[in-house]
């Protein structure tokens, strides 16, 4: 009140230099943390290999020959082998990037935008509102996610839309949960009330004082999340319940070449590193962001 | 405390009937007949609607739910399209199988990963710690189905150690605690148990260092208590939230199994619910989920039941 009354003047451009602050010390903080950076690295190379996919693959990924069927890594012309079909698996891994990290995200950042509606509509209203949300959300709690999305799948038919669909509802309850503590806390704060006294209507408030406090915790547990949604996703294809050949895919590709581990058992391997990397860089990444933005959970 | 648990009992109603109508919605969300998969293309119209007749399809949404809800109380889950045997009996034989496995991962991972998760905690930030906390990451990170499969071409193909698949002689209705059957169990319980150890191990690590950080245990070393005993303080005053985390794994693995039983064709529930969903088995389907999340449910109550027991301050608050 005081320094106010005193210095007008001074008040907003102390304002701008604390909220530039704290992201610029995030910033720091992360580029600081040599695990998180790396992981970031190969997230960043993921993503040109889903971008640029079929200009850095040596081969065409649908061709195959009868004659080059399941040869070994190393062997001269396919630097890691070749699948059931004599397609080169260098190429499919590469060019399969694209639709697995598609696989992987895009349940995610769905339900990101879905569950935080809900949580943030749920958390903000409170009293009978919430309960009647939160309530629900407990019923979808209730299954395994791994049981959720295998038997939504399962119901709806293979296919890439189903897949996501069925990810998607499995992700909303815990975002919305989340989402939902988080947003309880920040309404309790004094400056929610004082916006509230001033005259603000709900939506301004949301808008204004609630989102920029509780979007950032949504979005690190989200990423969190990610890694999870990787190995599911890929898990559907697995089990023949989401992307459908011959589409490259590493889910899918694991799951045709389940029946060669007899022969060459570490071809059959190789899109389950894929996979295996993608999630480990993902949880890293997240760890990372948790530390560095000084999220507790 | 009485109160809390009936509370905790009451509130739990709800949520089973929820899940019960979610079970039921996902039938009727499938597109298509729910017959198509018995029915020949060319079958009559009186064929299709006595069969309609027979598994009460016919009926009203809101009756065809409050009778399979009634007949469920009874144990009576309807009978399976594709093989005609009850699906109670189909569920429970899967269920047995499922649960000796989720068991023994369970207790796999408890093991390890309290063990990684201690150690980890107790010298936080030293090379141990850095090696347990990667450890779990790892853990959560792998696709268990590749893992499987990875076992499988060490530990079967390569060494033959193991056999690869299957739940011994006398296939899955006929089991035993011996050699010949207990070999089958080693490589899918390994696989499963990865995923709980690397939770229980970071839940743990964070407890340990929780409670090494709080003021009675200066408190204890100031008085002269050795490390020994102030161990014990750790073990008791973390027990409750581990062995929490613990049962709802249990939980995660009866019903997230699937895609390990699927490699090492395993015959429990996610056998089970694979097979219903490729024949189209619409009651199949219904019932397994249902009993597994009924299980999740009911696991979760008695997690929090003795949570509760053990940790009197919970019911206060």
């Amino acid at each position: 009140m005081m320094n106010i009354a005193v210095n007008p003047a001074k008040v907003p451009a102390l304002v701008v230099e604390k909220s530039t602050g704290y992201w610029k010390n995030v910033g720091q903080r992360f580029l600081r943390d040599r695990v998180a950076v790396f992981a970031a690295v190969i997230i960043l190379i993921l993503f040109t290999m889903a971008f640029l996919g079929p200009l850095l693959a040596p081969y065409d990924p649908f061709l195959g020959s009868i004659m080059k069927r399941l040869k070994p890594i190393g062997f001269p012309g396919h630097m890691l082998g070749t699948d059931e079909l004599g397609r080169d698996m260098l190429t499919r891994l590469i060019v399969g990037t694209k639709l697995s990290l598609f696989m992987g995200i895009t349940p995610v950042v769905c339900a990101f935008v879905i569950g935080s509606v809900i949580g943030i509509t749920a958390g903000y209203a409170g009293g009978i509102v919430n309960t009647l949300i939160m309530r629900t959300i407990d019923v979808f709690y209730a299954f395994p996610s791994v049981l959720l999305a295998i038997a939504l799948s399962g119901v709806l038919g293979a296919g890439i839309t189903n897949s996501l669909i069925s990810l998607t509802i499995v992700f909303i309850p815990p975002i919305a949960r989340v989402s939902e503590s988080v947003t309880t806390q920040i309404r309790s704060r004094d400056f929610v009330d004082a916006a509230r006294a001033s005259g603000a209507n709900a939506f301004t408030i949301v808008r204004v004082h609630v989102l920029g406090n509780v979007l950032g915790p949504i979005f690190v547990y989200a990423t969190s999340l990610i890694a999870v949604s990787m190995i599911l996703a890929s898990g559907l294809s697995f089990l023949g319940l989401g992307v459908k050949p011959p589409e490259p895919e590493w889910g899918l590709m694991l799951n045709t070449l389940r029946t060669a581990i007899y022969v060459q058992p570490w071809i059959a391997a190789l899109p389950g590193v894929m996979i295996f990397v993608t999630s480990i860089a993902f949880n890293l990444l997240s760890d990372g962001l948790r530390t560095a933005m000084e999220i507790k959970n | 405390m009485f109160s809390f648990l009936m509370r905790r009992i009451v509130y739990t109603l709800p949520i089973m009937l929820g899940v019960a109508l979610v079970c039921f919605a996902l039938v009727h969300l499938a597109p298509g007949d729910p017959l198509v998969s018995i029915l020949p293309p060319d079958a009559s119209q009186e064929l299709q609607a006595k069969l309609m007749e027979i598994y009460g399809f016919n009926r009203p949404y809101p009756e065809q739910f409050a009778r399979w809800v009634w007949r469920a109380l009874h144990g009576d889950l309807g009978t399976s399209i594709a093989s005609g045997r009850p699906v109670s009996t189909e569920v429970m034989t899967a269920v047995s199988n499922t649960l000796r496995l989720a068991l023994f991962a369970t207790m796999i991972g408890f093991i390890f990963g309290s063990l990684f998760g201690f150690v980890a905690g107790y010298f936080q930030n030293s090379w141990i710690d850095k090696a347990a906390s990667l450890t779990s990451v790892l853990g959560v990170s792998v696709p268990h189905y590749w893992l499987g499969m990875v076992l499988v071409i060490i530990f079967s193909s390569t060494l033959m150690w193991l056999p690869p698949s299957g739940a011994g002689p006398g296939g899955s209705a006929d089991w035993h605690w011996d050699w010949e059957h207990m070999k089958h169990l080693i490589l899918p319980a390994i696989t499963m148990s990865v995923i709980p150890m690397g939770i229980i191990a970071r839940t743990v690590r964070a407890l340990v260092a929780d409670i090494l950080a709080q003021e009675f245990i200066v408190g204890l070393r100031a008085k002269g208590m050795t490390n020994v005993g102030i161990f014990m303080h750790v073990v008791k005053n973390s027990a409750p939230t581990a062995l929490a985390v613990m049962g709802l794994q249990l939980g995660y693995l009866l019903g997230g199994s699937i895609l390990i039983e699927t490699v090492f064709s395993w015959p429990g529930t996610g056998f089970l619910l694979n097979a219903a969903i490729f024949q189209r088995d619409l009651p199949l389907l219904q019932g397994t989920i249902l009993v597994l999340a009924m299980f999740f449910v009911i696991l979760n109550l008695i997690v929090d039941v003795i949570q509760t027991l053990l940790d009197p301050r919970i019911a206060r608050s």
